[in-house]
């Protein structure tokens, strides 16, 4: 019972025409979609924010170069990328560093390929095995048995200054 | 004066109702009619809302003194386990409503299923059921993880290392799911909110939703062999049944469902005093590696199967098949809606819920045996074990420990159970076999080809072919005495080492 010139239009004290309670209908869920949007973005935003968020790997010291010998494998304890305040003792990591020669080092997660359990180095035996289902790597990482399939990841190693500094980085995803 | 109270009170009471009607509307519910003889298998379905009301109510007491700060949550879980008065008790209780909540949604499962309860016109019932199935499974994990011990640490980098193996994405629902790329001060705010918001607040929807449509749709009768549910006459054929034989829920049906709670929260009391909630791991220090990271309980039969599937499947499996689980219980209604609803004229329904139930308790088992995993307590074998004054066996013994081959193998109830058990190996192997075997390795056993010297694989074979259970050898039914350990020496030193590469 809209306006009889212009149907579209609504007269006080008389029913809306269908088409005006179509319009109306449509502007209020765009209108809700916007509202919902404009809030909705930011939260989601927020909550997403560390797939996007970048972090910069960061160099690490684990010690002098004189601590560790040629031949042997020790593991180094050392802060992740992007320590924050309240994290407390979550922010440190560790790694598997084996010093090759005079200047070489090699440093491997302690996260198992398969799975990313703590893998233990077993040093009488010369292998790293894996807590969780059995997989076994030797000295140089490689696999040598068990579920992995592939050998451990590796950390970059550099010697600046007469230490032994790792790159931290993310953690390995297979 | 008595009677002035009374006229005051029950004015109010006719007030409030005036302007809310919730009275009428909250009794409607309750006194709703249902169908007759329903008995104790319908209580299941309520025994799971007390758990839900008991894991909210404990859960909120925890928040009280929770700190979900990665530095500080376990010295705040110590604290309350140990200080807080009746903190003990109640993690104890938030535990084991936790399990006792995944164990009743798993029998009201069944019992639905097997009643054909779902099908006609329930189907979104069933769905509903799913979801909150697979809700609660969540929030158990959740839950495990804000313990923040170091297993909860590692469970969670083997969580995102496993949500890491879907195509195209699966890095970045790792690294949602830590809240960055590392472990660290954002993760276990992550999985507080999950745990406390996201989880419980899709859980009150979709229960909410459930209940609705348990009231809309009617509980379902019990089923009667030859009774077939046809969509066109089913609906006339209820409401004619409610009219005719229908008893009001409340208190007719409900007593029943008020026994079962009172039994159910009796349980989870008890046994969170006698038994008390799970121990504390070590500080969750990424750096320390000691730890063998497993899931609780009603987790431990997936852990199984992750961990005995071919190589190969694995990836496939982690993330295809949960995926492939929801969605066929999600089409279970859609596909068998109709038809007749009595497991005695189900033999199929029967059989696919005895091959899943027999299933997970092997597996379950297995889970619990955990025989993949190396055992890394193992100590040395003591002389009562190693039987010989000789050095060769003694130094074999003890390399037997060095090179790690105790955490696979047992040898007289001692060590690991990865690989086979050596306690009888001579009497099963040939000294050459036995050397084949660790210089080659194969399958989940490394070369050892780079690893011993001569002289220690000589000296780990003799102690190896010391190891026989009986002292004497069947042979063609003839009993010939074993070979000294002095022979066996002698053999396994003059025997020239097969070379073969890794």
């Amino acid at each position: 019972m809209g306006n009889e010139d212009n149907p579209g239009v609504a007269v006080r004290g008389q029913a809306l025409s269908p088409e005006r309670r179509r319009f109306l209908g449509r502007l209020s869920i765009a209108l809700s979609a916007i509202a919902a949007a404009i809030v909705g973005i930011p939260v989601v935003g927020f909550i997403i924010g560390p797939l996007i968020q970048s972090e910069e790997p960061v160099w690490r010291q684990v010690g002098a170069v004189s601590n560790f010998q040629v031949g042997q494998t020790v593991k180094v304890s050392f802060e992740d990328p992007s320590p924050m305040v309240w994290a407390g003792v979550t922010s440190l990591t560790a790694a598997w560093l084996r010093r090759l020669d005079a200047e070489r080092f090699v440093a491997f997660t302690i996260n198992c390929a398969h799975l990313g359990c703590p893998v233990r180095w077993l040093p009488k035996a010369g292998l790293f095995m894996c807590p969780c289902h059995g997989g076994v790597y030797y000295a140089d990482g490689t696999v040598a048995a068990g579920p992995p399939p592939h050998s451990l990841f590796k950390y970059p190693v550099r010697v600046r200054d007469g230490q032994v500094e790792i790159m931290a980085s993310a953690v390995p995803i297979y | 004066m008595v009677g002035f109270i009374r006229k005051i009170l029950s004015d109010a009471v006719d007030a409030f109702e005036e302007r809310t009607g919730l009275i009428k509307f909250l009794g409607g519910i309750a006194r709703h009619p249902v169908p007759p003889d329903t008995g104790w298998w319908y209580v299941f379905g309520s025994a799971v809302l007390v758990c839900f009301i008991i894991q909210v109510a404990t859960g909120i007491a925890l928040a009280t003194r929770y700190v979900a700060s990665s530095g500080s949550a376990y010295q705040v879980l110590n604290y309350i386990t140990y200080k807080a008065v009746l903190g003990n008790l109640l993690r104890g209780m938030h535990f084991f409503g936790a399990s006792a909540m995944i164990l009743l949604v798993g029998i009201h499962m069944i019992q639905v299923f097997l009643m054909g309860c779902y099908k006609y016109p329930r189907e979104f019932n069933w769905i509903t059921g799913v979801m909150l199935l697979f809700l609660t499974v969540a929030m158990g994990f959740s839950g495990q993880l804000l313990r923040w011990d170091q297993t909860a640490v590692w469970a969670t980098v083997l969580a995102a290392e496993m949500i890491g193996r879907t195509p195209l994405i699966g890095k970045y629902l790792a690294r949602f799911l830590l809240g960055g790329k590392t472990l660290g001060g954002a993760t276990l705010s992550r999985f507080l909110a999950f745990h406390v918001f996201f989880l419980p607040a899709a859980i009150f929807t979709v229960v909410g939703i459930h209940l609705y449509l348990v009231v809309h749709d009617g509980i379902s009768a019990p089923p009667v062999r030859g009774e077939k549910v046809n969509p066109k006459t089913y609906r006339a054929g209820y409401e004619k049944l409610l009219e005719e034989k229908g008893v009001p829920f409340w208190p007719d049906v409900a007593w029943r469902d008020v026994v079962a709670a009172l039994v159910v929260v009796v349980t989870i009391v008890s046994l969170a005093h006698f038994v008390g909630p799970p121990a504390l791991n070590n500080p969750p220090n990424p750096s320390l590696l000691a730890n063998d990271p497993r899931p609780d309980w009603y987790m431990l039969w997936y852990f199984a199967v992750l961990a005995l599937l071919p190589r190969g499947l694995e990836s496939v499996f982690m993330v295809l098949a949960p995926l492939a689980a929801f969605v066929f219980l999600l089409l279970v209604p859609v596909v068998w809606n109709k038809g007749e609803r009595h497991p005695a004229r189900r033999p199929w329904a029967v059989a696919m819920v005895i091959t899943v139930v027999v299933t997970i308790i092997a597996f379950w088992i297995e889970g619990s045996r955990s025989p993949w995993s190396p055992d890394f307590d193992a100590k040395p074998l003591p002389a009562t074990l190693v039987r010989s004054n000789l050095a060769p066996v003694i130094n074999g013994a003890q390399l037997f420990y060095d090179k790690g081959c105790e955490f696979c193998h047992t040898v007289d109830g001692q060590g690991g159970a990865r690989g086979p058990n050596l306690t009888d190996v001579a009497a099963r192997l040939t000294l050459n076999d036995i050397k084949i075997r660790i210089l080659n390795g194969g399958g989940n056993m490394p070369s050892f080809a780079g690893l011993l010297s001569r002289e220690d694989l000589n000296d780990l074979v003799s102690f190896l072919e010391s190891r026989v259970r009986q002292p004497t050898q069947i042979s063609g039914g003839t009993s010939v005495p074993v070979a000294t350990a002095s022979e066996r020496i002698a053999r396994a030193a003059n025997d020239p080492a097969p070379h073969f590469s890794k």
